[in-house]
């Protein structure tokens, strides 16, 4: 069998399998696994960036909150079909994405971590302070009413299982194709090596601002479908909290890896719920896990595999 | 006609003048070696002619036009490739990878292939195309470096060293693949390798100290006694 063919039944069977799972899961782990795979669409937009690109972001709260937001406000105050207020969310964090990419990829390494979050931050609190339509902390409830896209109602939970796994198909199938393509196959070169890229004749400025587009819109595209299928808006979801999650389930599940980001997602948030079913100190479960998998799996889940088993895993 | 023309390029690193006023010319097809001794300039200079480095004066023309104020990248667009001295190849990705990131810049899908292919095989790395490029000994890397500059069929090809961590073997193959090139592209190469330099180069310059201490065939620098004394003297038949 061919790399290709393998690349394909694996991600079309992890699809299918989430499809089947669907009408086998108990009604708690299926509304689990819907937050899950919005979750890790957000994750997967992170690793464009992180996993691929090699530069390492704390401001991605700033792109899941500005697709939050940008599909909220206007759908909430202006009554805005569902459907035009998730572009107006993905426009929101695509175009804040490539401001900020402007901005941000002046500066690398720590330089660039610091930039992104001290304007993540000011994301925050430009919430914060617009406390009267964002209601700040508080957030505020979407009306299950707004939440029908084309005569399908999002907050019943098959419906919104089913939004859920398409975004994550379509956030999954759109990374694959970038790194299968020569765009992808360059900022991996660019992870790698980026001077030697430049002396290949290659823009790498321009590589780099791309890949911060890209994964600002699908982290941005996961913050409009989160707010939408759960119908809630909140300032939380702008906090520096919800700029290292992704960066953790991305390390966890394998940085630069197409399918790791589920898998980081989907151990963390099995991790913590388990966990905290035993003890009230749940976190330090979750950290002596984290710690262990560090140890003994440094490049992630499934970077481990690819490095072990499946050198084709994309 | 002329190819590549610096004119008074200049390099100063705090204080220490690396390049001071180099004015040289390169005719389209040639093979021009650089030679000089270490820490004479030369990675300097041809870092200055394919944008690594920015100059402190002086103005580089190619094909004709200043390009001076480009970046790296656009000059590489324009048709120059450039080796490293110090090897710098895509260790964790494999040699076809490699090889692909160059050639992908003006070709696409299959095209690409046969480019990689082509380019592996003229540089004798055929057998490791598969192998990761960090797995590969210095010496082949070497030749991975040579290969990615072939897939880019530039019209200037700058070599800083190419022949360093070479075997004899290599270094002969090395020799004929240059004189195979000969004449349709354009060879700026930098060589502390005196018998590569005097059976591959049409004309040598000799940089000393940041400026051009000498020019000529071969022959006549071999001869010359300022070079003799600032450079072969010390290790003419290296
Ligand atoms: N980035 C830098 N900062 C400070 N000094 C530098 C820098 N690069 C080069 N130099 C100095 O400039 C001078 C010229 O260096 P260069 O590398 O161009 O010499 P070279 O002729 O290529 O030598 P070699 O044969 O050893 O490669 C040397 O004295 C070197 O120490
Ligand atoms: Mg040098």
């Amino acid at each position: 069998m061919s790399d290709g063919r393998k690349v394909l039944l694996l991600h079309g069977g992890l699809l299918a399998g989430l499809f089947a799972l669907h009408f086998v899961l108990p009604a708690y782990h299926h509304g689990n696994l819907a937050r899950i795979m919005v979750l890790a669409s957000y994750a997967v937009g992170y690793n464009v960036l992180f996993g691929y690109t090699g530069l390492l972001s704390l401001g991605h709260a700033l792109f899941f909150a500005a697709g939050m937001y940008g599909m909220a406000l206007p759908l909430h105050h202006l009554g805005l079909p569902a459907g035009w207020a998730l572009l107006t969310g993905l426009g929101a964090g695509a175009g804040l994405a490539a401001l900020l990419a402007l901005l941000a990829l002046r500066t690398t390494g720590v330089a660039f971590l610091i930039v992104t979050l001290m304007f993540a931050q000011a994301g925050h609190l430009t919430i914060l302070y617009f406390g009267e339509v964002t209601r700040g902390d508080e957030g505020f409830v979407i009306d299950a009413a707004q939440r029908v896209l084309w005569g399908i109602d999002l907050s019943a939970p098959d419906a919104r299982y089913l939004a859920a796994l398409a975004l994550f198909a379509a956030s999954l199938l759109a990374c694959l194709a970038l790194v299968r393509a020569p765009f992808g196959k360059t900022l991996i070169a660019v992870r790698e090596n980026e001077e030697r890229v430049r002396m290949l004749g290659y823009d790498t400025h321009l590589h780099k601002w791309g890949a911060m587009v890209i994964s600002g819109a699908l982290s941005a595209a996961a913050g409009a479908a989160y707010g939408l299928l759960f119908g809630y808006a909140g300032a939380t979801f702008g906090s520096v909290q919800y700029s290292i999650l992704p960066l953790l389930w991305v390390l966890l599940g394998g940085a630069g890896t197409v399918i790791g980001p589920f898998i980081g997602t989907l151990f963390m948030f099995y991790l913590i719920d388990l966990s905290s079913d035993l003890t009230t100190a749940y976190m330090l479960v979750a950290g002596v896990a984290l710690i262990a998998l560090t140890l003994f799996a440094p490049q992630g889940l499934a970077g481990e595999v690819r490095r072990r088993l499946w050198r084709w895993l994309p | 006609m002329t190819l590549l023309e610096t004119r008074g390029l200049s390099k100063h690193f705090a204080g220490l003048q690396a390049v001071a006023g180099v004015d040289l010319a390169v005719t389209e097809g040639e093979v021009r070696a650089l030679i000089g001794p270490n820490g004479a300039g030369k990675t300097t200079l041809v870092g200055m002619i394919c944008g690594r480095i920015a100059p402190s004066g002086g103005s580089v023309r190619f094909d004709g036009r200043d390009i001076t104020a480009l970046p790296a990248h656009r000059r590489i667009r324009r048709g120059m490739a450039y080796t490293f001295q110090i090897t710098s190849v895509f260790a964790r990705l494999p040699v076809a990878e490699n090889v692909a990131l160059a050639a992908r810049r003006h070709r696409r899908g299959a095209d690409v292939d046969l480019a990689v292919h082509a380019a592996l095989d003229r540089v004798g790395l055929g057998a490791h195309i598969d192998r990761e490029a960090g797995d590969l000994s210095y010496g082949h890397q070497r030749l991975l470096e040579l290969a990615m500059a072939l897939a880019q069929e530039p019209r200037l090809l700058i070599l800083d060293e190419p022949t360093q961590g070479l075997s004899e073997a290599e270094i002969a193959a090395f020799k004929a693949l240059v004189r195979e090139l000969a004449g349709t592209t354009t060879i700026l190469l930098i060589e502390h390798n005196m018998s590569v330099v005097m059976e591959t180069a049409d004309r040598v310059t000799v940089l000393d100290l940041g400026t051009v201490l000498a020019e000529g065939t071969p022959r006549e620098i071999h001869g010359n006694a300022a070079v003799q004394a600032a450079y072969l003297g010390t290790g003419a038949d290296a």
